[in-house]
């Protein structure tokens, strides 16, 4: 809602900028409400037993230890290296896969249900199993951001290319484009959009998917960090990698959004969004 | 050249409906022919086949019997020789103006310069040279169904197929389009045949109209308008366009063939 009232003001901006007193910006309201957030977090947190809160200073204080000590590097190395291979694989597994699925009957009736019966399973019933068969390092974190990520890729993609409008064909058709070229400059263009939808609601379950791998393992990571600080109760030190992971969801977010715009541009320009 | 004849074209569809088969008969024997540089509206109710004809002239729909030719050639499927233009431009979002007047020449396997150059004359010719490098969200309508035209026209076909190209604009752009195609019409010479289900469209702009009821041709009409027509406000006045107008709204709206 906010967003809505927020363009119309900048659409409307020249006609009142005269009469009208200007609205504060945006990140102004942003930053006060963090600064708000903070305080009271800071002020009541301390009143709470170290246990079972923590406080903003008493967990910068934890951070800086994490960085001193080089913990926090290792661990965040441990964290991203298999969440970038894992998603990676996804994307470029996923995307054909769907293309596949959704542009041959066959490939449809053949392997639809699978796709569909992943995306709906809760696949952390599967991390036991993965451990099993892939010890608890390094390629199981991979399995299971790959396994979580690849389902709502692929049934995007999917559903993207279902969705492309038959008329559109129709051009390509009616002068004479062979079937793949038809592909590649109708139906995978028409996609686009569908296919970064796709990889944005993904890096939120790839993210879910890491953390879940390192709870399962507690070896390495991000996770394992959470999960030992925890154990040893040290709340103070256990918020550190939850923030940082809060941190990197809301950048993968920004930033895959970002590609977006730059990918297909146009989607944004028809339903008429902001382009900041 | 470009004549364009229906020859007993038939067009059948089956349709489920709560497990039911039906069978539709979207077009039965049409024949009509369409000559070398006429102008030949089809117009009739909604459902009475005039699209599907259209779009078995154009090879988008098989037909099921009776075969549609091009210069006495029967055709199999799509080809250069005809230009389609859609109801709704059906312009590629993703492309500009020109890259999808570009876009129909790529496919007739225009390479190098001559593809630009080709794809700018003919936005040219249809009044967008400053557009250009809009993309279709940023066009209006009447631009849009512009481009569709330059699009179609560019590969240079024999027939021009619209299928109702003016329908989705309002009534002050229809007009214009209108003329400007007339004009189009004059400078190129192309044969056209399109649909539509406007009576003073169809008088307008045809030399000929295809009545079509049923799937069937009711009746072929020519319309005793001369060309050039470039002032379509005063044919709107003649004696001519206002018998010829109920002539036709006659034909559509008896069931019985109209006698005159």
């Amino acid at each position: 809602m906010v967003d809505i009232a927020d363009t119309q003001n900048k659409a409307s901006a020249p006609d009142t900028a005269v009469s009208e007193r200007r609205p504060l910006p945006r990140w102004m309201i942003t930053l006060a409400s963090i600064v708000v957030m903070l305080t009271l977090w800071e002020v009541f947190g301390r009143r709470i037993n170290p246990v079972f809160g923590s406080y903003p200073s008493a967990i910068a204080v934890a951070f800086w230890e994490l960085v001193v000590t080089g913990q926090l590097w290792s661990a965040l190395y441990d964290s991203l290296r298999p969440f970038l291979l894992g998603y990676a694989l996804a994307i470029l597994i996923g995307v054909p896969l769907g293309l596949l699925i959704g542009g041959f009957r066959v490939a449809e009736a053949a392997l639809g249900v699978y796709i569909t019966a992943g995306y709906a399973m809760p696949l952390v019933a599967l991390v036991p199993l993965l451990i099993l068969w892939l010890g608890l390092g390094f390629a199981v974190k991979v399995a299971v951001v790959f396994l979580m990520a690849l389902f709502p890729i692929c049934i995007n993609t999917w559903l993207g290319v279902v969705a492309v409008p038959k008329t559109l064909i129709e051009v390509g058709k009616s002068f004479v484009a062979p079937d793949f070229v038809i592909l590649r400059r109708i139906v995978l263009p028409a996609t686009l959009p569908y296919i970064m939808a796709g990889i944005r609601l993904a890096v939120g379950r790839a993210v879910v998917a890491m953390v879940i791998a390192e709870f399962f393992t507690t070896i390495s990571g991000l996770g394992a960090v959470i999960i030992n600080s925890a154990n040893n109760f040290d709340t103070a030190t256990m918020f550190v990698p939850i923030i940082i992971l809060m941190l990197m969801a809301v950048g993968l977010n920004w930033l895959i959004g970002f590609v977006e715009r730059r990918v297909a541009p146009w989607q944004a320009e028809i339903a008429g969004r902001d382009r900041e | 050249m470009g004549e364009v004849t229906f020859l007993e074209v038939s067009k059948r569809f089956s349709l489920r409906v709560d497990n039911e088969v039906h069978h539709v008969q979207a077009l039965d024997r049409v024949s009509f022919t369409v000559r070398d540089g006429e102008i030949v509206a089809l117009i009739g109710p909604s459902g009475c086949g005039k699209t599907t004809a259209l779009r078995v002239a154009m090879g988008l729909d098989p037909a099921s019997g009776g075969r549609v030719t091009v210069d006495g050639r029967e055709i199999h499927g799509c080809g250069h020789d005809r230009g389609m233009v859609f109801q709704h431009a059906e312009l590629l979002p993703w492309l500009s103006a020109l890259q999808n007047v570009m876009f129909g020449l790529e496919m007739k396997g225009m390479r190098g310069t001559a593809l630009r150059e080709t794809a700018e004359k003919y936005l040219h010719l249809v009044g967008l040279k400053d557009s250009q490098n809009r993309r279709p969200h940023q066009l209006s309508g009447g631009m849009k169904q512009r481009v569709g035209i330059a699009r179609a026209l560019a590969i240079d076909p024999k027939v021009l197929l619209m299928d109702e190209p003016f329908g989705a604009l309002d009534a002050q752009t229809r007009e214009s389009m209108q003329a400007e195609l007339l004009d189009i019409h004059a400078r190129t010479g192309k044969t056209i045949l399109f649909v539509t289900h406007d009576l003073d469209e169809a008088v307008l702009i045809a030399d000929r109209i295809v009545v079509m009821k049923n799937g069937r041709v009711q009746e072929v009409m020519n319309v005793p308008l001369k060309r050039p027509r470039p002032d379509l406000g005063i044919v709107r006045g003649t004696p001519e366009f206002a018998e010829t107008r109920y002539k036709v709204w006659r034909a559509i709206h008896d069931d019985a063939p109209t006698v005159h």
